[in-house]
C-alpha cells in the first residue's frame, strides 16, 4: 500500500498552485473582473486553492482566443490533430500518478480509481480519437455518369463544453479529445465544485497545444456556463449534468439553432437472476462484486447501479452474501490505495444523499448496511463521508426512482424474467443497466429489452473507448466514447459535382 | 429547521400545501430578488446536481405541458422589494414520484453545479420531505 502526502505537504507528488487564472489563448489569464472563489478539497473540507471566478466577459475572451485559433485549427490534417491527441496522453502518462493524486485531491475520490480508472481511460480515450480521425474518411457517390456527390466531414468551428464534477478529467477528455479530433477549438467551463485538477492538466499539457484551440474558463453556472451555452458564436453544446440543467441548454440553442448533446443521468437496474448462485466459483464473486460496484466513486456516477433487482428464489442467500461483500468495503483516506471508498464531491453533495437517507427510512425502505454518514477523525473529520448503504424496498418508492447519486443502492426482488424487465423499465431514466445471468439467452434478451443506452451484460463499470455511451429517455441524447461522437463534432460539406458539358436543360 | 412560509396550493381540487421554506430559505430568496429580481424554482432530476431545487429568474427556464406547479410562494415586501411570487415546478413523470411528498425548501452551504442563482453566495437549496398525511 502507499498512502499519497496531502499536496502541497511534504513528500507530496502533485503541488497545486495557490490559485489559478482562467486558460485562454495558451496563457493564463486573470478574470476581467478580478474575482476569484475558494476550493476546498472534500477529503478535509479545507480550501485548497482559488480558481478564477469567470463571467461573461471571460467567456467572451475566450471565444475571442478560440476563434481565432479555429482559422488555423480548424483547416489542420489529422495527421496534426492525431499527433496532437497523442502528444496529450503521452505527457499525461508520464505523469499519471501526479495527475491521479492531484484528481483524488480536487474530488475526494479514492486514489486507487484515479490510478486504475479515470486517468489511465482519458489517455486511452485521445489515443483512440487519435487513430479514428486518421482513419475517417469521406465519401463520393456517383450520381451518374458525369455527376459526383463528394462528402467531406468538416469542424464545427467553435464548441462549448460544460463538465460534471464527478470525474473532472475523464469527463473534460471524453468531450476533447473528439472535438479536437474534428479539428474544433474550444470554450470549456469545468463544474465549480471541482474547477482545479483540469487546471493541474493544463499547467502540463498547455505547452502541446496551439494557442486558443482549448480555452478554459472556471466560475458558476449562472455567470459563466450560461453565457457560454448561451452564445451565438457556438457551433454546437455539449453537457453532462442534471436533467432541469439540461433542458435550458436545450432551450439556448433553440435560440442559436445548433445542436445539443446532453448526458443526464439514471437509475440504473442491475438484475440478478437466480442462475448466479448455481455454483460457488468465480462467476458468482464476479457477481457479487458487480453488486457492490454501486459504491464506485461513492455511487456518483451517472451510471450508478443504484436499483438491484434479485430474484427471489435466491434473495436470502444473495443478500447474506452481497452484504458481507459489500461490509467490506474499506473507507479511509482517499490518498491511501487502499482505500476502496473516498468522500463525497462537495458539502451539498453529502447533505442530499442525508436528506435522502431520511426520504428512504420514512418512505418504508429498510436499511440492510450503512444508512448513515461517517467521521473518519482527525483530518478527515472536516470531509464528507457517507457509508455504504443497501436499502431494501419496492420499485414505487422515491429512492427507487429518484438519483441520489451516492454509495446508495436500493433493492428489490422479482418473481420471474417478465416482472424483471418490468421493474427495470419503470423509471424515467434509461442510462446504464447490469444483467447477471450464466443463461446467454437470457442474458442476451434482457440486455435487449431493457430500455437503456448501455447495459452492461455479466459486468459492470467498464468504459473501454469504442464502446457508446448514452442514454435512452430522460438520460439524454448522444452517444460519447465512440466513433461515432467524432461526427457529433463535425458537420458534412456536400460537393455536388457536375462533369458534363451539357446544360441542364431548364433555361 | 423552522418552517414558516408555506405555499398557496396550486394543484386543481386539492387544498393543501405541498411545498414550503424555512426562515434560511425565506432570507436568502430576498436577497436574491433583490439581485435577479423575480424567480421560480424547477425540480431537477437526474446525475450530480440532479434531485435538486434549481432557482431561476422568472424568463430563464421555460415551463410546458409536461411540468407541473407544485405550489406558489408569496413573497413578502420589503424595504426595497415589491411583495411577487415564486412557483415551485417539477417534471409531470417526476411528479408522479413526490406525489406522496410533502417538501420543505432549506439551505445549506455548498456549491451546486448548474445555472441556479444562489450559487454565487456559497449556498445551495436543498429538499427536505416527510410524507404527507394520506
Amino acid at each position: 500500500m502507499t498512502t499519497y502526502a496531502n499536496p502541497n505537504t511534504s513528500g507530496a507528488i502533485a503541488d497545486y498552485k495557490s490559485r489559478y487564472d482562467h486558460y485562454i489563448g495558451g496563457r493564463w489569464v486573470a478574470p476581467v473582473k478580478g474575482q476569484y472563489f475558494e476550493n476546498p478539497t472534500p477529503i478535509t473540507g479545507q480550501t485548497f486553492c482559488e480558481v478564477g471566478r469567470g463571467t461573461a466577459e471571460d467567456i467572451e475572451a475566450a471565444l475571442d482566443a478560440a476563434h481565432t485559433a479555429a482559422k488555423t485549427w480548424n483547416n489542420s490534417s489529422p495527421t496534426e490533430r492525431g499527433a496532437l491527441l497523442l502528444a496529450i496522453a503521452d505527457r499525461m502518462e508520464e505523469n499519471l500518478e501526479a495527475i491521479a493524486v492531484a484528481e483524488a485531491w480536487d474530488n475526494g475520490k479514492a486514489v486507487r480509481e484515479t490510478l486504475n480508472a479515470d486517468i489511465p481511460l482519458a489517455i486511452d480515450h485521445l489515443r483512440y480519437f487519435a487513430g479514428a480521425i486518421r482513419a475517417q474518411e469521406g465519401t463520393l457517390s456517383q450520381i451518374d455518369e458525369d455527376t459526383v456527390a463528394y462528402h467531406y466531414y468538416e469542424p464545427l468551428g467553435v464548441v462549448g463544453q460544460i463538465i460534471p464534477w464527478n470525474f473532472p478529467i475523464l469527463m473534460a477528455v471524453w468531450k476533447i479529445a473528439p472535438a479536437l479530433a474534428g479539428g474544433n477549438a474550444i470554450v470549456l467551463k469545468p463544474a465549480e465544485q471541482t474547477p482545479a485538477s483540469i487546471m493541474f492538466l493544463m499547467d502540463l499539457v498547455g505547452d502541446l497545444i496551439p494557442p486558443g484551440v482549448l480555452n478554459v474558463v472556471n466560475g458558476f453556472g449562472l455567470e459563466a456556463g450560461k453565457p457560454l451555452a448561451s452564445s451565438p458564436r457556438i457551433g454546437k453544446i455539449a453537457f453532462t449534468g442534471e436533467t432541469t440543467t439540461g433542458r435550458m441548454i436545450m432551450q439556448y440553442a433553440t435560440e442559436n439553432i445548433i445542436p445539443v448533446s446532453l448526458e443526464l443521468g439514471g437509475k440504473s437496474p442491475n438484475i440478478f437472476f437466480g442462475d448466479v448462485l448455481d455454483t460457488n466459483d468465480g462467476f458468482l464473486d464476479k457477481a457479487l462484486e458487480g453488486f457492490t460496484f454501486f459504491a464506485l466513486n461513492q455511487g456518483e456516477v451517472c451510471t450508478c447501479p443504484s436499483r438491484a433487482l434479485i430474484q427471489e428464489n435466491i434473495a436470502d442467500d444473495f443478500y447474506d452474501l452481497a452484504l458481507e461483500r459489500v461490509k467490506k468495503i474499506k473507507m479511509g483516506n482517499p490518498l491511501d490505495t487502499d482505500t476502496m471508498m473516498g468522500a463525497q464531491a462537495s458539502n451539498d453533495q453529502f447533505e442530499k444523499i442525508m436528506s435522502y437517507m431520511d426520504i428512504g427510512k420514512q418512505g418504508g425502505a429498510e436499511v440492510l448496511t450503512g444508512g448513515e454518514s461517517i467521521d473518519l477523525g482527525g483530518d478527515l473529520s472536516g470531509g464528507y463521508y457517507v457509508q455504504p448503504t443497501v436499502l431494501r424496498g419496492t420499485n414505487d418508492m422515491r429512492v427507487f426512482q429518484e438519483e441520489i447519486f451516492g454509495p446508495v443502492v436500493a433493492t428489490a426482488t422479482f418473481r420471474d424474467y417478465d416482472d424483471a424487465i418490468s421493474i427495470a423499465n419503470d423509471t424515467m431514466f434509461g442510462l446504464g443497466a447490469g444483467v447477471w445471468s450464466r443463461n446467454g439467452n437470457i442474458a442476451y434478451r434482457a440486455g435487449r429489452d431493457i430500455q437503456a443506452g448501455r447495459v452492461w451484460v455479466n459486468n459492470y463499470h467498464s468504459y473501454p473507448a469504442h464502446a457508446a455511451f448514452g442514454g435512452y429517455k430522460m438520460s439524454g441524447f448522444g452517444r460519447e466514447t465512440h466513433l461515432m461522437l467524432l461526427e457529433a463534432y463535425q458537420q458534412t460539406k456536400n460537393l455536388l459535382v457536375s462533369y458534363s458539358e451539357q446544360p441542364q436543360g431548364f433555361f | 429547521m423552522t418552517t414558516l412560509v408555506a405555499s398557496r396550493p396550486e394543484i386543481p381540487g386539492e387544498d393543501f400545501s405541498r411545498v414550503a421554506m424555512t426562515q434560511d430559505t425565506l432570507d436568502l430568496l430576498q436577497k436574491l430578488r433583490g439581485i435577479h429580481g423575480d424567480l421560480m424554482f424547477h425540480l431537477s432530476g437526474g446525475c450530480c446536481d440532479g434531485s435538486t431545487p434549481m432557482c431561476y429568474p422568472i424568463d430563464d427556464f421555460r415551463t410546458g405541458a409536461q411540468d407541473v406547479l407544485m405550489g406558489t410562494f408569496e413573497m413578502p415586501e420589503t424595504d426595497e422589494l415589491d411583495a411577487s411570487e415564486i412557483g415551485f415546478w417539477v417534471g409531470k413523470p417526476h411528479f408522479e414520484y413526490i406525489r406522496g411528498s410533502h417538501i420543505t425548501l432549506d439551505v445549506v452551504d455548498g456549491r451546486g453545479a448548474g445555472f441556479s442563482v444562489e450559487t454565487p453566495e456559497g449556498k445551495r437549496f436543498l429538499m427536505r420531505s416527510t410524507l404527507l398525511d394520506s
